[in-house]
């Protein structure tokens, strides 16, 4: 047993325990706001919710505990209150752990990093309903293998999320929305870190934040104008590529947004699976069949491609 | 007439690699060793210069059932690179090529045995940086800073190694190579990149890395704070964090290291102060002097001394030359040192301190406080002489007292060094039995017989065999 007092998993993650249980497949119940990502769920499978709550933020540490199950709004605006954010920049119903089973980053990921960066510590149900507490509750750390990051993006086939620990960061004092008609790349390569350069072929949305001088300089060093916010993404379509790639893509008449420098393709087409190689395959699936050897664990959803 | 099963590996490996096998004695007793106190002694020494001599090594090393062990610098300070179960050591020093510089996609792709400092050095002429910078980043690899997910005091700011990965060219535990992560933005499947970073080479051995760029900030200003009292320090860090702003880097160095430090390097560190904190703000001008002026109020409120400003870049490297030196320095009070690196809450800063003196006190041991403050980050250094008697016990007493207070205040048992061997049996403080044997489960998807660099990070006996879905009876599956 560990030393730590502060370590116990609250009585919330128990119960969740108790739901997820032992033995029959179940599907975890988000804001269903990324619902179709890997594919339907079994129809069979019990529903169940991850908790939710705050359960304690301390701004002074820049980090926020909480159920997996709560709502992004329910986090910015306890965050808000601090002048903190954690920039996962989804649908405000979009639920904490179901972003992160999701794994996709939000369009100000050119500047903020990978949203799987942004957690500290993971408490998730295994296959056999018990509790495993992962990473840890400081801003840094390296205590054993980063299970964390693995479980971002697993559509919970591995781990139940129930409790998470975040990093946060300070809200910056001036967010800009710039738009235009300039090249996006020579934007890009103009700017230091921006915090997002979107791109449609033909015009260009550009978000600078930071202190108010210094974003005024950097818009004044394009021919742009200011605009609300972001663009319209165009669909739930998504494909990723080399930031460089980008260049190739030209104006036709699929309706597509592209994020300049991070590699993300946004489209009203849907996204086609990408392959992945046979050696990876085989220990994707080992990891499959070693932590839920009888796929319980949401049923029907696929991380690897089949 | 018989061949010893030893002769036998070292004539295969021989075979692929000539004389970059090393068996004499002098070089395995070199490669017993790493930057921790523990040693070991390694059954061969191979030298490969490319990927498929390390898969040729591999694939001879299980022939002869025999482990093997990827070892960059040597720097480790968790015995993360000392031998244990007589392993065949893969040194990586001769695969040094900067590979390819990607600046359209902000990339590098580089060797594991390329030294940190190397590397941002070929990049800043070209307006970039690798953001990781261990304080052994002259001489320290990225394969090693890729095996430890390696800090360093920008990573404050900028996230520690597996934020500046995107790819890892792996040499499996059963011989096979392949790709972990990818350029692409959102590689499909699980996310082996991140679970391989900080795996402490028990899961393959890099042979090729993809880390990211870092633009250079267009600009820098440096502080130097000093303090009355400790306690003022450690308050300002908080305080800085809360009033939201997060520096580069935010270092403290407590009396005795400021004392050591400056009689090594002769930065002008006030030896008069209880403490200093050195704080470096970067990024564009306007947010940079917003935070000097965020640094100045909080420090003023919490009774700094003088506030030092480096007015050119040569001040500025002469004060990270001080606190880059501070671990050598520690030589002129006593020959031998050994350092932990648990991470607390910013807000238990003063108070573990303070145990870690009193502790240092009731072992009869000098204790010297550098760290990364910003993040909560200590590195408290036990000072010692190895030929003094019995001192090693008193040493390995302290640093597991100083374990106990971190992680009873709330903290981790290492924020950047890696659990290796030294800290693999203080693991069941921090994680539960079952925590620990999920992480085995993880492991062994990549090697489960337990070739590549054994016995390190989990404790013996982590794995429960018949805790994964085995008791669940027949005919419970719809």
């Amino acid at each position: 047993m560990g030393v730590n007092p502060l370590g116990a998993a609250p009585q919330e993650v128990h119960q969740f325990s108790e739901e997820v249980g032992a033995s029959d497949p179940v599907t975890v119940v988000g804001g269903k706001t990324q619902w179709n990502v890997g594919g339907a769920p079994d129809h069979s499978a019990r529903e169940v919710t991850a908790p939710t709550g705050i359960w304690s933020h301390e701004p002074e540490e820049m980090t926020v505990r909480c159920g997996a199950g709560t709502t992004l709004l329910e986090l910015s605006e306890q965050l808000a209150r601090h002048s903190q954010m954690v920039p996962f920049d989804m649908a405000p119903n979009a639920t904490v752990g179901g972003v992160l089973s999701v794994g996709r980053s939000g369009i100000r990921r050119l500047r903020y990093g990978h949203i799987r960066d942004l957690v500290l510590q993971i408490r998730h149900i295994d296959c056999n309903g018990k509790i495993v507490t992962s990473g840890g509750p400081t801003v840094k750390n390296v205590s054993g293998y980063d299970l964390c990051r693995l479980m971002v993006g697993s559509l919970g086939k591995l781990g139940c999320l129930a409790e998470v620990t975040l990093r946060c960061l300070p809200m910056p004092e001036t967010t800009r929305w710039l738009t235009g008609n300039d090249d996006p790349f020579e934007i890009y390569a103009r700017l230091y870190r921006p915090s997002s350069v979107l791109w449609n072929g033909e015009q260009v949305w550009v978000c600078l934040e930071g202190v108010s001088s210094d974003v005024e300089a950097e818009a004044a060093l394009l021919d742009l104008t200011e605009t609300e916010g972001p663009p319209q993404l165009p669909g739930d379509g998504r494909s990723s590529v080399q930031p460089k790639e980008l260049r190739s893509l030209s104006a036709d008449d699929t309706n597509w947004i592209a994020e300049i420098g991070v590699g993300i393709i946004h489209s009203d087409k849907p996204s086609k699976p990408q392959q992945v190689s046979k050696t990876n395959e085989s220990l994707m699936r080992e990891l499959e069949r070693r932590l839920d050897p009888n796929g319980r664990l949401n049923p029907g959803r696929q991380v690897v491609p089949l | 007439m018989q061949i010893s099963p030893d002769g036998n590996l070292l004539d295969d490996l021989r075979s692929v690699l000539g004389d970059r096998v090393r068996d004499g004695d002098f070089e395995l007793g070199l490669y017993g060793k790493d930057g921790s106190v523990l040693e070991g002694r390694p059954s061969l020494v191979c030298l490969p210069v490319n990927t498929d001599e390390v898969r040729q090594i591999v694939k001879i090393c299980r022939e002869h059932d025999r482990p093997f062990l990827a070892r960059g610098s040597g720097t480790g300070l968790a015995g993360g690179a000392v031998p244990v179960g007589d392993p065949v050591i893969i040194a990586t020093a001769k695969m040094n090529q900067i590979l390819e510089v990607d600046l359209e996609n902000r990339i590098a792709w580089v060797e594991p045995g390329v030294l940190n400092l190397d590397l941002t050095k070929e990049l800043t002429p070209q307006g970039f940086h690798f953001a990781p910078d261990p304080s052994s980043q002259q001489v320290c690899s990225i394969g090693g800073n890729v095996a430890n997910n390696s800090g360093g005091p920008h990573c404050l700011a900028y996230g520690v190694t597996s934020a500046h990965v995107a790819a890892i060219e792996v040499v499996l535990p059963d011989g096979s190579v392949t790709l972990l992560g990818d350029l692409a933005a959102e590689p499909p499947g699980y996310d082996l990149r991140g679970l391989f970073v900080g795996s402490e080479g028990t899961m393959g051995v890099a042979t090729k890395v993809a880390v990211r760029l870092t633009p250079n900030p267009p600009a820098v200003r440096t502080l130097l704070l000093d303090f009355p009292d400790v306690r003022d320090g450690a308050a300002t860090v908080s305080a800085i964090i809360a009033a939201g702003l997060i520096p580069a880097a935010l270092e403290m160095m407590d009396k005795r290291a400021i004392e050591i430090v400056e009689a090594f390097v002769n930065a002008g560190y006030p030896t008069e102060a209880d403490a200093v904190l050195l704080v470096e703000l970067d990024g564009l001008p306007g947010g940079v002097e917003h935070g000097v002026e965020v640094v100045r109020s909080v420090a003023e409120r919490h009774q700094v001394g003088n506030i030092r400003v480096a007015a050119d870049n040569e001040e500025r490297e002469l004060l990270w030359k001080g606190r880059k030196n501070a671990f050598g320095a520690v030589a002129r009070i006593k020959p031998d040192y050994y350092l932990h690196d648990t991470v607390v809450p910013r807000g238990k800063l003063v108070e573990v301190l303070e145990k870690v003196y009193k502790i240092a006190d009731a072992y009869d041991l000098i204790a010297v406080n550098v760290f990364h403050a910003g993040d909560g980050n200590l590195h408290p250094i036990l000072a010692y002489d190895s030929d003094e008697k019995g001192v090693l016990e008193r040493v390995h007493a302290a640093g597991r007292a100083i374990v106990t207070a971190s992680i009873e205040a709330g903290g981790v048992l290492s924020g950047e060094h890696g659990i290796g061997l030294e800290k693999r049996d203080y693991m069941g403080m921090l994680f539960s039995a079952h925590d620990m044997a999920t992480q085995d489960l993880v492991r062994e998807a990549f090697d489960p017989e337990g070739f590549a660099n054994p016995l390190k990070v989990l404790p013996s006996g982590s794995r429960c065999s018949d805790s994964f879905g085995q008791h669940v009876p027949d005919g419970a599956w719809v």
